[in-house]
């Protein structure tokens, strides 16, 4: 593959900046439709993205989110520096979280956020180093006939 | 013949190219080319915030004069229930009414209470419902629009419950054709207009179906004429007149008037474009799934705020929210039978009979490996330009500038900065863009 074909850009999240939080992941959204991406992949990256991205903003100080994009594959890499997760198998069952009153009053923290991402995603995978930080990759097929 | 109908036109006559409309075009569908502006068809969603912010009136909203009331042998006024918050708080719809009468139509008709039907229809179908939500009223043509082009995967969402003005058109041309003994054809149903938006969902229904009525006729043009109508006009009983309004109905003059009159616990009510784009993607990332219903309308306050209205938009809006507090208050509840409209609805009376289709806007290549490296050109020109979207190269943004290159619809060259200070480097850059522009096209 000549990288020609390859569509690579980085955002940035802060942590804590709820003000702006949700930008990144409509941006994205903007790029997917602009280049014709399926829109029934659009709206499972959409919320998969959305919900990624409100992660690093509760919890952890930064991030960026690298998109990158072929023919083949629609590829989302989440880094974020902030307290990391210590138990993942723990952290992505439904219903389990750490949000507090806050963020609940807003609607987050009722435990689905990796549940959904997961969900969403045709690939997904978490690592974390507790008190460093927690890097997901959340990715999508292009090729129809490839995954379904 | 261009394939979408819109109900905006530039006289070009009149254009000055001051580009007013470039940066408040919520759709960026005006390009200015060649001093005179333009408009995109394909994004353009007919808000009608082009036509308000003109200097020279150049952009003109199109609706119909009144002499296409002479076409029929009997003619209709059906006007938008935010024709009644139009006067003082004391001229009530029924003296408007008849004020119409005066002005050359066969009658007038309260769409009111047909709005009220069909906001029982809306509660019915509401009920019924099992797909992902929320729902969202299809009563503003703008939103419509605004799903089908920047949306397309909500429009299932779209409630297909036909508009109150379609249904009264319908019914009225059925009941009259068979009191009058005269073909429907012959019969005339005018719509009298808050916005020119209304125009094109009678000529080009979102739903590809036919409309019941035969025109749209600007509120403002029917303002002065109307107001000296009804002078002569004998005051009646007011608390008589005040029974004959249907609450749920005059609702639907302001944003949030479907969900206070019907008391929907779940629902929200938005206006402005700038405010229901932040709604929808909200919607996309699937925050608003606890929400049952969305009353959106593109204009401020609601058809209220209407470009063709008259009043200031707060003024009727207070006027539409006392007399509904009024209602409220003297209980009076002159409204459609629920089980009456609930057999209707049984029958699928208030079902629209087309569905509506997405019409997304083009992606920059419909292959995905081109559409990829155009968009890559797309930013590295973009990254190239100064970013202060001055709009001198007749394109509303840099980044929209960088696109409209990218499409072939505009030079770099364009650009009156024509590229930064360090241009010996910078020529060379250009000069390898322009060629891969080039080959990209191929």
């Amino acid at each position: 593959m000549s990288d020609e074909c390859v569509l690579s850009q980085k955002f940035k999240i802060e942590g804590g900046n709820f003000g702006n939080a949700g930008k990144a992941s409509t941006s994205i959204k903007e790029i997917l439709k602009e280049i014709g991406i399926d829109p029934s992949i659009v709206i499972r990256a959409s919320i998969a993205i959305y919900e990624a991205e409100m992660n690093v903003v509760m919890y952890a100080k930064k991030g960026i989110i690298t998109l990158n994009i072929t023919p083949e594959e629609l590829h989302l890499k989440l880094e974020d520096e902030g307290q990391g997760i210590a138990d993942i198998y723990q952290a992505m069952k439904e219903g389990f979280s750490t949000a507090t009153n806050e963020m609940r009053e807003m609607g987050f923290g009722a435990g689905m956020g990796l549940p959904n991402i997961k969900k969403n995603a045709d690939r997904f995978e978490i690592t974390s180093i507790p008190g460093k930080g927690t890097t997901l990759d959340i990715i999508f097929y292009l090729n129809k006939t490839g995954n379904q | 013949m261009s394939q979408y109908f819109h109900s905006i036109r530039i006289d070009t006559e009149k254009c000055e190219g001051r580009m007013k409309c470039l940066r408040v075009c919520p759709t960026q569908a005006i390009r200015v080319r060649d001093g005179k502006a333009a408009i995109i068809e394909e994004k353009c969603i007919d808000c009608g915030e082009c036509i308000t912010v003109c200097p020279h009136g150049a952009i003109v909203p199109l609706t119909d004069p009144f002499g296409e009331l002479s076409k029929f042998r009997y003619t209709v006024a059906i006007p938008s229930p935010a024709l009644y918050a139009q006067f003082g708080r004391e001229i009530l719809p029924e003296k408007i009414l008849s004020g119409i009468k005066k002005l050359g139509f066969d009658s007038a008709f309260d769409l009111a209470l047909t709005c009220g039907e069909v906001s029982f229809a809306i509660q019915e179908y509401l009920r019924d419902y099992k797909g992902p939500k929320p729902l969202i009223s299809n009563a503003c043509p703008t939103v419509v629009r605004l799903i089908q082009v920047k949306y397309p995967e909500l429009i299932d969402q779209i409630i297909p419950i036909e508009l109150p003005r379609e249904l009264a058109g319908r019914e009225i041309k059925k009941k009259l054709s068979k009191q009058l003994k005269i073909d429907e054809k012959e019969i005339g149903a005018f719509y009298l207009t808050p916005c020119p938006v209304k125009m094109i969902s009678i000529k080009q229904p979102a739903e590809k179906g036919k409309s019941f009525l035969d025109g749209a006729i600007s509120i403002a043009d029917v303002y002065g004429p109307l107001l000296s109508a009804m002078e002569g006009i004998e005051k009646g009983s007011y608390r008589k007149a005040l029974e004959s309004i249907c609450i749920l109905g005059v609702g639907w003059a302001m944003v949030g008037g479907i969900c206070r009159t019907l008391r929907l616990k779940n629902s929200l009510a938005v206006s402005g474009l700038p405010e229901i784009i932040k709604v929808f993607d909200d919607i996309e990332r699937g925050k608003l799934r606890n929400i049952d219903f969305i009353e959106a309308y593109s204009c401020l306050q609601g058809c209220v705020g209407g470009s063709l209205t008259v009043e200031n938009l707060y003024t009727s809006y207070n006027k539409i929210l006392k007399l509904i507090e009024t209602l409220e208050f003297e209980q009076i509840k002159a409204c459609p039978d629920i089980r009456e409209v609930r057999k209707l609805y049984s029958q699928n009376y208030f079902l629209i009979k087309g569905k509506f289709e997405p019409r997304p806007l083009k992606p920059l290549d419909t292959d995905l490996a081109k559409a990829i490296k155009k968009r890559k050109l797309k930013e590295e020109i973009y990254e190239l330009l100064r970013k202060i979207d001055c709009g001198v190269c007749g394109a509303p943004t840099c980044l929209a500038f960088a696109e409209d290159v990218v499409k072939g619809y505009a030079d770099l060259t364009d650009c009156i900065f024509d590229l930064p200070d360090n241009m010996e480097e910078l020529s060379k850059e250009l000069s390898d863009l322009r060629s891969n522009i080039h080959k990209s096209k191929k």
